[in-house]
């Protein structure tokens, strides 16, 4: 990763420790992210990527290491300081109490209001603005509730964009997207990470990783395992090590992008057959 | 017609907040005016409207034509400060109410929920079986205040015992405090040496705004009206923090802080609230949940229309508690607990689909 010498490092996390009761979820972790860069974080389930994400954000304490955003140390800031610069679309939505698309969106303007201001037309023009860019301004007037998997998504990250944040984290962005909104909000990250802003992201796909990030993070049990470019950490070895899956590795003809083909799972995982074949979990 | 109302509603949710606020605040203080007008005409004194008007405004030093003496007296020292109070305990409980379903994140959620109700009654029991009450006019007041906010910070330190604040604990503390308390208060009753301290306690009980006085007003209405000011300002950080603490967190709410404010400020206007008119019931549980079907969740707009809707509640009972069995009086926390519950009920059922979708 180039790095401009004198602007800091966006999200630079060092020896980062993080543990509930015994059970250590983040070892030791060391993730950097320069200004305009797109960093992937993957690994398997449990890997802490969430964790690790909602430690870069303030919402977790590490217990050990040192987090800084811009250049400040994450602990000295102020929540509000924090969230207007940084916003995190979670990888699980909350319930939403009844609000609407649109007041939901809105809300992202909080870390930039005054205690005694209301939202301007400027606030109003930015949410809307940001409902255009994820294609959801047709949600606006309806309840979150009513509004499918995809769709929340899609309003939790226009959310994000109203905070107009320096630093984007988002996690698994994509989980609940179409195959078009996979591409085309993936696009609209890279685009902005191309006008300037920061962004990490917990990925499962690794196809639209490979496309989409600068940098890849491997984790697994809290620990980062390898990192670099998606040409370097993407290869049938590291993939197999980390996932426990045989993979193929190779450039689409027609995409010019780094592909992996998922073949099988390296070692098949015990599980009692019955005699037709089938595994007893999914004869159940 | 349904179809109608539901596209009225779904217009005004998408006003921004000035109009939304300017909207139910000009319906809404309209509705306070009238029936606080009607309220002050009606009694065992009949007086005229007009009357009403002309006593007022001469009040606040108008030129208006002649009226009565005995009129005058009636308005200024009995049905103004009794409408006053409650008014202001209205918008108490209706404030009250907003905020700690908004805590909770449950439309369940009550003003006595943390305690201060059965503080409260602990407090002015006390003070009545004690004598207190009979010797010194603001003893009832006092106590149940005091009692309101002691049982609140109970329940508060119980929710916090080992450094870490849990919401469920709180609720279920102050479901507990309001048990073991009620027992108390049960206990004190029994052992009333005589019916005259028992009729005065349980008619204390079951909440009422019979002879409030300016003094009454003195006592809770600042305290109501900072309280109310203060949880509007923290409204925005509340609509952030019933989505969640993590979200609120993400958002930059300081969200210990602020949660701890806004019960204390609930707590503080409930505790008002009692002191003045002692527990008068379901008026903080409908009030937000009416007008949360009809203006949405937003705090910004709920938390001061549900001052104004509590009030008009408020009013609008204690006007008929007044009237029905004349001479006598019926009860307000009675009233409200009588006609607020089957209205509720019924509300529920024809919204089941509803309540949280526009
Ligand atoms: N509060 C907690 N107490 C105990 N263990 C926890 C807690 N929170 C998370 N964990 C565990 O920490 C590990 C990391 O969780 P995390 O959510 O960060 O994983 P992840 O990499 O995001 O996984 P996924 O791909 O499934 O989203 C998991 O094994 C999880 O069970
Ligand atoms: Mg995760």
């Amino acid at each position: 990763m180039t790095m401009n010498g004198n602007t800091p490092t966006a999200v630079d996390a060092r020896a980062v420790s993080f543990s509930v009761e015994a059970k250590t979820l983040l070892d030791g972790v060391d993730v950097r992210a320069g200004r305009g860069h797109f960093v992937g974080l993957i690994g398997p389930n449990g890997a802490g990527k969430s964790t690790l994400l909602r430690t870069l954000s303030g919402i977790l304490r590490h217990q050990e290491g040192a987090v800084s955003l811009e250049g400040r140390d994450l602990e000295s800031l102020p929540a509000r300081d924090v969230a207007a610069i940084l916003a995190l679309v979670p990888q699980l939505a909350p319930y939403t109490q009844g609000f609407t698309a649109f007041e939901l969106v809105l809300m992202g303007r909080y870390p930039h209001l005054g205690r005694f201001q209301v939202e301007s037309q400027t606030d109003d023009r930015i949410a809307r603005e940001a409902m255009r860019l994820t294609e959801t301004e047709d949600f606006g007037p309806r309840t979150l509730e009513t509004l499918s998997g995809g769709e929340r998504q899609r309003v939790f990250l226009a959310r994000a964009l109203a905070q107009q944040p320096r630093i984007l984290l988002l996690d698994e962005p994509t989980s609940n997207l179409d195959i078009l909104h996979q591409l085309t909000i993936l696009g609209l990250v890279r685009r902005l990470v191309d006008g300037g802003l920061t962004a990490i992201a917990a990925i499962h796909d690794l196809n639209l990783a490979a496309r989409y990030c600068d940098h890849l993070v491997v984790l697994s049990e809290g620990r980062v395992v390898t990192e670099g470019s998606p040409e370097e950490v993407l290869q049938p070895e590291t993939i197999e090590a980390a996932f426990g899956v045989r993979s193929a590795v190779y450039r689409e003809p027609v995409t010019g992008a780094l592909a992996i083909s998922l073949i099988e799972p390296a070692e098949e995982p015990v599980a009692a057959t019955n005699g037709n074949g089938v595994t007893s979990a999914a004869g159940r | 017609m349904q179809a109608a109302r539901l596209a009225t509603l779904r217009g005004y949710r998408q006003m921004g907040i000035s109009a939304r606020l300017a909207i139910g605040a000009v319906v809404l203080l309209a509705l306070v005016l009238v029936v606080g007008l009607v309220s002050l005409s009606l009694g065992p004194v009949d007086i005229s409207l007009r009357h009403v008007a002309w006593i007022i405004l001469s009040g606040v030093g108008f030129e208006t034509p002649e009226f009565g003496r005995t009129e005058q007296l009636v308005i200024e020292q009995i049905r103004l400060p009794r409408i006053i109070v409650g008014a202001s305990v209205g918008a108490a409980l209706g404030v009250a109410g907003a905020t700690m379903q908004g805590l909770f994140r449950n439309p369940m959620a009550d003003p006595g929920i943390i305690g201060v109700s059965a503080g409260g009654a602990l407090g002015a029991v006390v003070a009545i079986a004690a004598g207190l009450s009979a010797l010194f006019f603001l003893a009832l007041p006092l106590f149940a205040f005091a009692g309101a906010i002691a049982a609140a910070f109970l329940v508060y330190g119980i929710a916090v015992v080992g450094g870490h604040f849990s919401m469920a604990t709180l609720l279920l503390a102050g479901v507990a405090v309001n048990a073991f308390l009620g027992a108390i208060v049960s206990a004190i009753i029994i052992f009333l040496p005589d019916n005259e301290l028992l009729r005065e306690v349980l008619f204390w009980l079951a909440g009422g705004l019979d002879a409030r006085a300016w003094e009454h007003v003195r006592i809770a209405t600042p305290l109501i009206a900072g309280s109310t000011a203060l949880l509007m300002l923290l409204s925005r950080d509340l609509n952030l923090l019933m989505l969640g603490d993590d979200e609120a967190r993400s958002m930059g709410v300081r969200v210990g802080v602020t949660r701890v404010v806004l019960l204390a400020v609930s707590a503080l206007a409930t505790g008002a609230a009692v002191a003045v008119s002692g527990t008068i019931a379901f008026v903080g549980l409908v009030t937000p949940h009416v007008l949360r079907l009809a203006l949405g969740p937003d705090n910004r707009v709920l938390i001061p229309m549900s001052a104004l809707g509590g009030a008009v509640f408020v009013m609008v009972a204690d006007t008929v508690a007044r009237l029905v069995i004349e001479p006598a009086e019926m009860r307000v926390g009675i009233l409200t607990a009588f006609v607020g519950a089957p209205f509720f009920i019924a509300l529920l059922i024809k919204n089941k689909r509803q309540v949280y979708s526009l």
